[in-house]
């Protein structure tokens, strides 16, 4: 049995394998399937400060080995998931990210002020989210703007920061960068890639939206040669994520550069996959006499 | 554990009309009862989401899904063969609520008509009216007789049974049902649900939508209901696919 535990800004993960934000609620469905304490952690559904009711359907599409999905951020808002949502969930002895989005640079201060006085581990900023009018994607497009909105919300922030990037850049590296000069703790990457589907009959978009986020398997490759870039560019921890379905993906993403995953888009195929994928860790290391999973982290041979 | 992944076997999976198919699994309905207008999610190999097919009838172990080839997805789970495994999650939603002594007519438009199987099969000689868009798509009428099921079927073109949409037989017949339970393509459940709000009868609809995971987690499936005065959003896998009608914000 190979050591799966892995630390991400001081923060403790059983495994690698985080659930993705958005695609595990708050966690509570999945829990009806097993124990989330096999999770290394879970990155909640993003909150904003104010409820929010999400886009108008349809929301998804499915693309060939993958999906668009435009759900617009429809959550409760940061207080009712600070009475309701986190006291069930700090009991599941797993690592607890909250990911947070916001309209202004204030609204992501004032929440991050609100969760550093809770028991929340991490706090995964969202400034990628490509279905949102405002906010969202808006502050992760330019290094100014990543450089900005982290030194801003670092001053109200008392738990690790980790910053999720979009791939909806020309250089994620340098806005990796960015977000690193300005008091990041974490990348995690990738978002999803604003994507599009028509009905040919209707000439409607599928998606009410009109554009969606993009994920699953057919972004793998994107997220592998992303994460690279950025771990060449950056010495923060990266959480990588976008498509990861097997445990070899797993593996891949690790040797490029991650030091932990999350895992998304597969769970809606196979609810177990994230248990899956740390079994297949775990022989792999073992048959390779690989002690810890962090021997991986970064071990590419680039050509 | 509320959920689980089963592993039923295929028995069988034949084409009972056009671009409709009859699949049959092995399932364990003693450890998972089904009530009526849940829905099973099936994994289809290759593809990133199942597919959610609401379950037509269960009975002696057997699981029967119903199911229209409309994309890729249904296109392979027709070639499926017996004999094959095939992943399901089941029974997921929130289905009928059905109150005794009262008499139900369940209305079925196209491929939204096998739920009203296993519906019928709950509820005490209902009266069921089944739409189609012509007698090439006519399914499942044995089925419902043998359910003891007063049967009316209607087509749009009069190429089967009479001529004529659900809601005018609804109409005909609005003093012999207590309440009415529905499936089909929106616009017909939206006109259904209308009769129903003018003729005061209580009406239950079942409601597709794009759906992903198939249990609340990720958010996809909204529909948009009106709960005490307030729009707001609920989800056709966890809170429905049964919803009542006048709590549903119809679309368009």
């Amino acid at each position: 049995m190979a050591d799966l535990s892995v630390k991400v800004a001081g923060v403790e993960f059983s495994n690698p394998l985080i659930a993705a934000s958005g695609t595990f609620g708050f966690g509570m469905e999945y829990g009806e399937f097993y124990p989330l304490s096999v999770l290394g952690g879970i990155s909640c559904k993003g909150i904003t400060l104010k409820r929010r009711d999400g886009n108008p359907p349809p929301r998804i599409a499915e693309t060939p080995s993958g999906m668009l999905n435009a759900v617009g951020l429809q959550n409760p808002g940061v207080d009712v998931f600070i009475k309701e949502d986190l006291p069930w969930l700090k009991k599941q002895n797993t690592v607890i990210i909250a990911n947070i989005a916001g309209n202004t640079i204030e609204e992501y201060c004032e929440m991050a002020e609100k969760l550093s006085k809770t028991d929340v581990d991490m706090i995964e900023l969202n400034i990628s989210c490509p279905n949102v009018k405002h906010g969202g994607v808006q502050f992760g497009t330019s290094c100014e703007s990543v450089g900005n909105i982290t030194a801003e919300v670092r001053k109200h922030c008392k738990k690790p920061l980790i910053i999720k990037l979009s791939p909806n850049v020309t250089d994620i590296a340098s806005i990796a960068q960015s977000a690193e000069a300005n008091g990041a703790d974490a990348i995690s990457m990738i978002n999803t890639l604003t994507g599009m589907r028509i009905d040919i009959n209707s000439r409607r978009p599928i998606i009410h939206n009109n554009t969606g986020g993009m994920s699953g398997s057919a972004v793998f490759p994107i997220a592998v040669r992303m994460v690279w870039q950025v771990a060449n560019a950056v010495k923060l921890p990266i959480i990588g994520m976008g498509g990861i379905s097997t445990w070899e993906d797993a593996v891949e993403m690790l040797i490029a550069g991650a030091t932990a995953l999350q895992i998304g888009t597969v769970l809606f195929s196979d609810p177990y996959a994230p248990v899956k994928i740390a079994e297949g860790l775990n022989t792999f290391l073992d048959k390779n006499g690989i002690k810890s999973v962090t021997e991986l982290t970064g071990t590419i041979k680039p050509w | 554990m509320k959920y689980d992944v089963i592993k039923c076997e295929l028995l069988s999976n034949e084409q009972i009309a056009k671009d409709i198919f009859d699949m049959r699994l092995s399932y364990p309905e003693q450890q998972l009862p089904v009530s009526c207008g849940q829905f099973a999610h099936v994994y289809v190999p290759s593809k990133t989401l199942r597919r959610p097919i609401s379950v037509c009838d269960v009975s002696d172990g057997v699981l029967r899904l119903v199911y229209q080839l409309k994309g890729e997805g249904t296109r392979l789970m027709s070639q499926m063969k017996p004999g094959q495994e095939v992943d399901i999650l089941a029974p997921l939603g929130k289905g009928f609520k059905l109150e005794a002594g009262k008499r139900y007519c369940l209305v079925g438009g196209g491929i939204g008509v096998p739920p009203m199987l296993y519906t019928a099969k709950q509820t005490e000689a209902p009266l069921v009216i089944t739409g189609f868009r012509n007698s090439e798509l006519v399914i499942l009428q044995e089925d419902l007789k043998a359910a003891g099921a007063e049967l009316v079927l209607a087509t749009d073109d009069g190429s089967a049974g009479v001529k004529g949409f659900v809601t005018d037989i609804m109409l005909e017949k609005i003093d012999e049902f207590d309440e009415v339970l529905a499936c089909g393509p929106t616009p017909m459940l939206k006109a259904v649900a209308r009769l129903c709000a003018e003729q005061g009868k209580k009406c239950q609809v079942s409601l597709e939508e794009r759906m992903a995971c198939g249990i609340g987690a990720c958010l996809g499936c909204a529909v948009k209901v009106r709960e005490n005065g307030e729009e707001i959003m609920r989800h056709v896998c966890k809170d429905g696919p049964v919803f009542n009608a006048e709590e549903v914000v119809f679309n368009g």
